[in-house]
Formats: structure tokens, sequence, C-alpha cells
């Protein structure tokens, strides 16, 4: 299994995808992954995290099979 | 219902038809209050000729049903109706209707600003503007949510 990883808005401009896979590893967190998909990049101040479609924050732990998503502040309405 | 759609609606005519379909609101309802936001064709002191709104659709529809849930439970809301755009969208058009209906309108007015700051503050929508050059910009944070804007 893996953890599935997905971009949106400028997230996805800065990455330069829309989504990417990373291979489980037990206690990876948010952060982690972030660090082992897009090594070349330091995260963006105020990207949000969801795993499996719940906000989290970076620390927070991942699970293998899980959907972690990163995208910037939202502005819908 | 909850309703996120790329295709132009008419709010006005979207109203009618939903509460002469909703025989439940017959006679019970003593409020409604409804909030239609709409594409202006300026921003921050610039022309803008469109927009492309983009969603996480999986969440969108989860993070929306919540807002609603927690909605009807706090105000005790009779129904709620809740559309939203995403896709390319042009100055006029309607980009977000709420609607909910209740026995007093204090609840009324309550529950309708909560779902929209709510909604503005975490539902994962993302507006970029097309601006008259055709330069393209990522609209910035919109709000901290209803109890930071609550009056």
């Amino acid at each position: 299994m893996s953890i599935k990883v997905r971009y949106f808005a400028s997230l996805k401009e800065f990455t330069g995808r829309e989504q990417d896979e990373c291979p489980y590893q037990p206690e990876m967190t948010a952060q982690t992954i972030w660090d082992f998909v897009v090594p070349e990049k330091k995260i963006p101040l105020n990207t949000l995290v969801a795993i499996n479609m719940q906000y989290e924050n970076l620390e927070a732990t991942v699970a293998d099979g899980d959907e972690v998503a990163f995208f910037p502040p939202v502005t819908g309405g | 219902m909850i309703n996120i759609t790329e295709n132009a609606f008419n709010p006005y005519q979207v109203l009618q038809q939903y509460q002469t379909e909703q025989t439940h609101l017959q006679a019970k309802q003593g409020a409604a209050s409804i909030f239609i936001g709409t594409m202006r064709d300026f921003n921050d002191g610039v022309d803008v000729k469109g927009m492309t709104l983009e969603h996480y659709p999986e969440m969108t529809e989860m993070q929306l049903a919540a807002v609603v849930e927690e909605a009807t439970e706090k105000w005790d809301l009779l129904d709620a109706l809740v559309i939203h755009r995403v896709g390319d969208v042009y100055p006029d058009d309607s980009l977000v209707l709420v609607a909910v209906w209740t026995v007093h309108r204090g609840a009324a007015f309550d529950a309708s600003r909560f779902i929209m700051e709510e909604l503005k503050s975490r539902v994962p929508f993302w507006k970029q503007e097309i601006l008259i050059d055709n330069s393209k910009r990522w609209v910035g944070k919109n709000t901290d949510g209803y109890q930071a804007n609550k009056l």
C-alpha cells in the first residue's frame, strides 16, 4: 500500500503536479510525506493539510492507504 | 439539499421551484433567509473578466454537509439549500446560494450567516481570477469563520 498525495490550487502550480504516490512507512506525518514527495521545496507558509478529507496539522500521523492533501487557504463563496 | 455545479443557475428560479417542492414547509415555516453571492467585475482595485473556481470534490461535499448539519442542529432548521458554482464563471454569474427555512427570523438570519462564513473559511474551494490583461491571480484568504465575524 501507499499514501495518495494530492495538491490543489496554487499548491498544484507550486509542485507542478496534481498528485503523487508515497510509499508508506510507520510513523509518517504529513510533514515527512511532503519532504519525501517534494524534497526540492519547503512547504509554503499557510499551507493547509487534510488527511482523508479532514483538516489536520503537519504533525498528524498518517496510516497506510490514507489520502493526504495539501492546499492553500480556501476562498469559496 | 447541497448542489455543487459547473452549470450557471438563476437563484430566484431555483428558489421558487425548490420551495414549491418542499411541501413540508407549507404553513410551518415562519422565516426564510436567503444569501446570493454574485461575481463582480472588479476586485482589489483591478478589473476582472472571469474566474475559475477549483475545488476538492469529495472533501467539498463532506465539509459542506458537515456545515449544514451543524447549522441544522444549532438552529433547528426546517430546511436548507446550498448551491455553489465551480469551473469557469463570469461577472454577474451567481456563485453561491444559501437559503434556510425556520420557524422564527432570528434562527434564519443566524443560520444563513453561519453557513456562509463557515463555507468561506473551511470548505475547499479556490478562486483564480482572470484579469483584464489575461494574467491570472489566486484570490487570497477569505475569512476566519462565523465566530470571528459575528457581530
